[in-house]
């Protein structure tokens, strides 16, 4: 049984965010329907990486990494008796998520207000970059920029250098959270009351939350901190240091003084631990280039994965930078079933990625690989909507579904 | 208003970022009640600080992730100390908390204890690793769960170390998908009546955040890696992606193909207008512009005149202009660009509160979203430390006042 069974949500989406965001819900046993076009694809279904390096809708490994577990109806919307099914499906539905430019859903005629019409508990998610009202409503952004708009990137980086952006569309991992937790509240507040509601979540609202303290450092000391590469003020050392191999390297902070302790020793350097240059934070902050220095010196002599188990034995907090391969093999994570493979009709197996928490009773139950483009225009319209043979065929016939 | 969780009482013995996942319960109207050890939470030690002044009642690195709570203190380690968190969460709904893996076991205090008391509690717990497992026993400050969480990989600049983001974020991550799936259990406790234990990773927290690139990996044997201000594989031609301007830099993709045919006119006619079109510019047929057929001699025609327009400009004037343009190009924002955002002052997202404490007024970050029915909202600062001891254990919990001072004097609140 699982915790969303018999849980209805229509997505109206493309890329990232309200797909991410609804993702959990058909993990947990909600029934998730995405609206698809085969005219008008999403753009994750027409960028790479394509398996085998063969471009086509149902061969991006990007697009599968945000759509398990969902059905795929493929339906032209301007077509007149798209209407048909569309309807049936706004009534159909517990939750709608779209991610759109603010006015395309109002121009297709599923906004909130066309839904609320005949559905009136409806729970309905919009996800934009800058928000349903405001100025800047209508410059789109992708998660690259929004980072950008956000702080995160004037913050990351070194003092001497343009900034740094990190990673690649990290806000669209931080909102859809913030989403889907509002979601699942509205649904059960919903459950309660028979109170449906509209959620307009602007992209750069949560992120700018993750930036609270040096956006508090503004509002209250009109302060703005220059950016310090890896250090932080009350740890040395506190940085990532080269080790062995190509580009391989290892994370290490130390925040007491029996740390400081054992790591020299692990370095075979206790005389550092007293050494006048070194002994207190203090000190370790005024020649914390040598230190680093020094240190990079040890660790350009072992693996990543050496650094890390010598000093962790010792109880130094080190970790390897994990690269994408050696995220995709880690047995910590394997360990905690993080990886899921699944087996694609075009693409043959290919691995899903969990939620980031594991519920002791309830776990996720990953079922459908991610599905074809209108690969369930049928089933939806049969199984799920109830529609007759007749009217299925007449509206397939007319040319309804993509 | 109504608030979406407002029956829900909650028990936070996070330390540190973790936090962040009970006060985004509290944002959604949840009854928070922090828990912090006699001498307060580490975090009440990590800057920035109200008027640079290092103080424990003057973080805004505490003020940030634990306001909407009140606060008491409790030694959970004393006999005391557990006999009173046990009767704590008779009545509460959710248990947040980030120690090491076993800890809480260790005091008596694990799920299974508390489940046993009341069978409805759900226990969200916090940790880089997770409760079990190879590395459940790792030792992980923020920039090594940062590092073991792979985005630390491909943050940075080719020729030096990776990085960490400037504020650290992996406990702050943790935290925040700590709400998710404490979410997911709180729906099923509607279902079933019981609670359940919620293990959160952060470092599953992490790669998740950075799974854009696992495909690179699993599909084509590529390993993604940083590339600093250069989007795309280190090799390969490529336009920056972020570009110095008179005060700062903006975020300006040249994109390529049909997604960015529109884009690329409506920057040559910016340029046109400004003065800064050449005939590379007046003549290219951005249709069919391919970034994998570029040279290195047709850089030297793209870069330019680009450079020159974005040089003869502010963060702001470019960022105006390109609204205005609809050309997707955004200042690299610092947090006054933030806080002075018209949009952001149009939705309504700040939340001043009064902090009675300091006498001042200080301006958060408010709602995380707008909902019709249930706002999210702020409505109380951070507690000091045991400000709230009274109310909950003299007012809710009916101790005496003489109970108060005997563990007070134990050194147990």
């Amino acid at each position: 049984m699982g915790v969303f069974d018999g849980v209805k949500v229509l997505c109206f989406t493309y890329a990232g965010t309200a797909n991410i965001a609804m993702r959990v819900l058909g993990m947990y046993g909600a029934t998730v329907v995405r609206v698809e076009s085969k005219s008008r694809p999403c753009n994750l279904r027409v960028s790479g990486p394509f398996r085998d390096n063969q471009p086509g809708l149902n061969r991006s490994g990007y697009y599968a990494m945000y759509n398990n577990d969902r059905y795929s109806i493929a339906v032209d919307m301007k077509h007149p008796k798209a209407r048909r099914v569309i309807d049936g499906l706004l009534l159909w539905a517990d939750i709608v998520a779209e991610n759109f430019s603010p006015g395309t859903v109002e121009r297709l005629g599923v906004d909130y207000a066309a839904v609320k019409a005949v559905n009136p508990e409806v729970v309905y998610l919009s996800i934009s970059s800058q928000g349903q009202i405001g100025p800047y409503r209508e410059m789109p952004s992708y998660g690259p920029q929004l980072q950008a708009f956000t702080g995160h990137v004037y913050m990351t980086g070194w003092p001497d250098r343009v900034p740094d952006q990190i990673g690649q569309s990290y806000p669209d991992f931080i909102t859809p959270v913030y989403a889907c937790a509002a979601v699942i509240a509205a649904l059960d507040y919903k459950r309660r009351t028979g109170k449906g509601q509209y959620i307009d979540q602007a992209n750069v609202e949560p992120t700018v939350h993750w930036l609270a303290p040096a956006i508090l450092d503004y509002t209250a000391n009109k302060v703005v901190e220059d950016r310090a590469g890896n250090s932080v003020p009350y740890a040395v050392p506190h940085n990532a240091y080269p080790c062995k191999d190509e580009d391989s390297w290892c994370a290490i902070a130390v925040m007491t003084d029996a740390e400081w302790l054992n790591l020299c020793k692990v370095m075979g350097k206790p005389e550092l631990a007293t050494d006048p240059m070194f002994a207190t934070l203090l000190d370790r902050k005024k020649n914390e280039a040598r230190l680093d220095s020094i240190i990079g010196e040890w660790t350009a002599n072992l693996t990543s994965g050496e650094v890390m188990e010598k000093l962790q034995a010792a109880k130094v907090s080190a970790g390897k930078v994990m690269n994408m391969q050696e995220i995709v093999e880690d047995e910590q994570l394997r360990h905690r079933g993080f990886y899921k493979t699944l087996d694609h009709p075009e693409m043959g197996p290919y691995e899903a990625l969990n939620t980031a928490y594991v519920l002791s009773r309830t776990p996720s139950e990953i079922r459908l690989p991610s599905p074809c483009i209108g690969e369930h225009s049928e089933y939806v319209c049969r199984e799920l909507l109830g529609m007759s043979d007749e009217e299925f065929v007449e509206l397939l016939n007319e040319g309804v579904f993509e | 208003m109504d608030a979406l969780l407002s029956d829900l009482r909650v028990l936070d013995l996070c330390e540190g970022g973790a936090a962040v996942c009970a006060k985004i319960l509290g944002d959604m109207g949840a009854d928070v009640i922090k828990i912090e050890k006699p001498c307060g939470d580490q975090a009440r030690n990590t800057g920035p600080f109200y008027e640079g002044i290092p103080h424990h009642e003057r973080s805004l690195f505490w003020f940030a992730f634990n306001n909407n709570k009140r606060g008491i203190t409790l030694d959970i380690e004393t006999v005391d100390g557990q006999q009173i968190f046990k009767k704590l969460v008779e009545k509460a709904d959710i248990v947040v908390e980030s120690f090491h893996p076993g800890y809480m076991e260790g005091l008596g205090l694990g799920y299974e204890a508390l489940e046993a008391i009341n069978p409805k509690i759900i226990m969200t717990s916090i940790t880089p690793f997770g409760q079990t497992g190879p590395y459940k026993d790792y030792r992980a400050y923020d920039i090594v769960a940062w590092a073991m969480g792979s985005i630390m990989s491909v943050t940075g600049d080719p020729d030096r170390p990776p990085l960490q983001v400037g504020l650290p974020q992996a406990y702050i991550a943790g935290g925040t998908y700590g709400v998710e799936g404490t979410m997911v259990a709180y729906y099923e406790r509607q279902n079933s009546g019981l609670g359940q234990h919620v293990d959160v990773s952060i470092q599953a927290a992490l790669t998740w955040i950075n799974s854009e690139l696992v495909p690179a990996w699993t599909f084509m044997g590529v390993i993604a890696s940083r590339t600093g201000a250069f989007p795309g594989r280190r090799g390969m031609i490529r336009p920056p992606l972020l570009w110095p301007c008179q005060d700062g830099y903006v975020n300006y993709l040249i994109l390529a193909g049909q997604p960015g045919a529109e884009r690329n006119k409506a920057m040559a006619k910016w340029l046109e207008d400004e003065g800064f079109a050449t005939e590379y510019y007046r003549t290219k047929d951005w249709d069919n512009f391919d970034w994998m057929q570029i040279t290195e001699e047709e850089l030297k025609e793209l870069l330019p005149p680009l450079q020159n327009l974005f040089m003869a400009h502010s963060m702001n004037e470019l960022f105006n202009e390109a609204v205005r343009r609809i050309i997707t190009l955004f200042p690299v924002a610092t947090p006054k660009d933030v806080v002075e955002s018209p949009n952001l002052e149009f939705r309504k997202y700040w939340a001043p509160v009064y902090h009675d404490e300091l006498d001042t007024t200080i301006v958060y970050p408010g709602p995380f979203a707008l909902l019709t029915e249930t706002p999210p909202t702020i409505r109380r600062r951070a507690p000091l430390l045991g400000e709230h001891n009274r109310e909950v254990y003299v007012k809710e919990l009916g101790l005496t006042v003489k109970d108060l001072i005997s563990l007070q004097g134990m050194g147990t609140i």
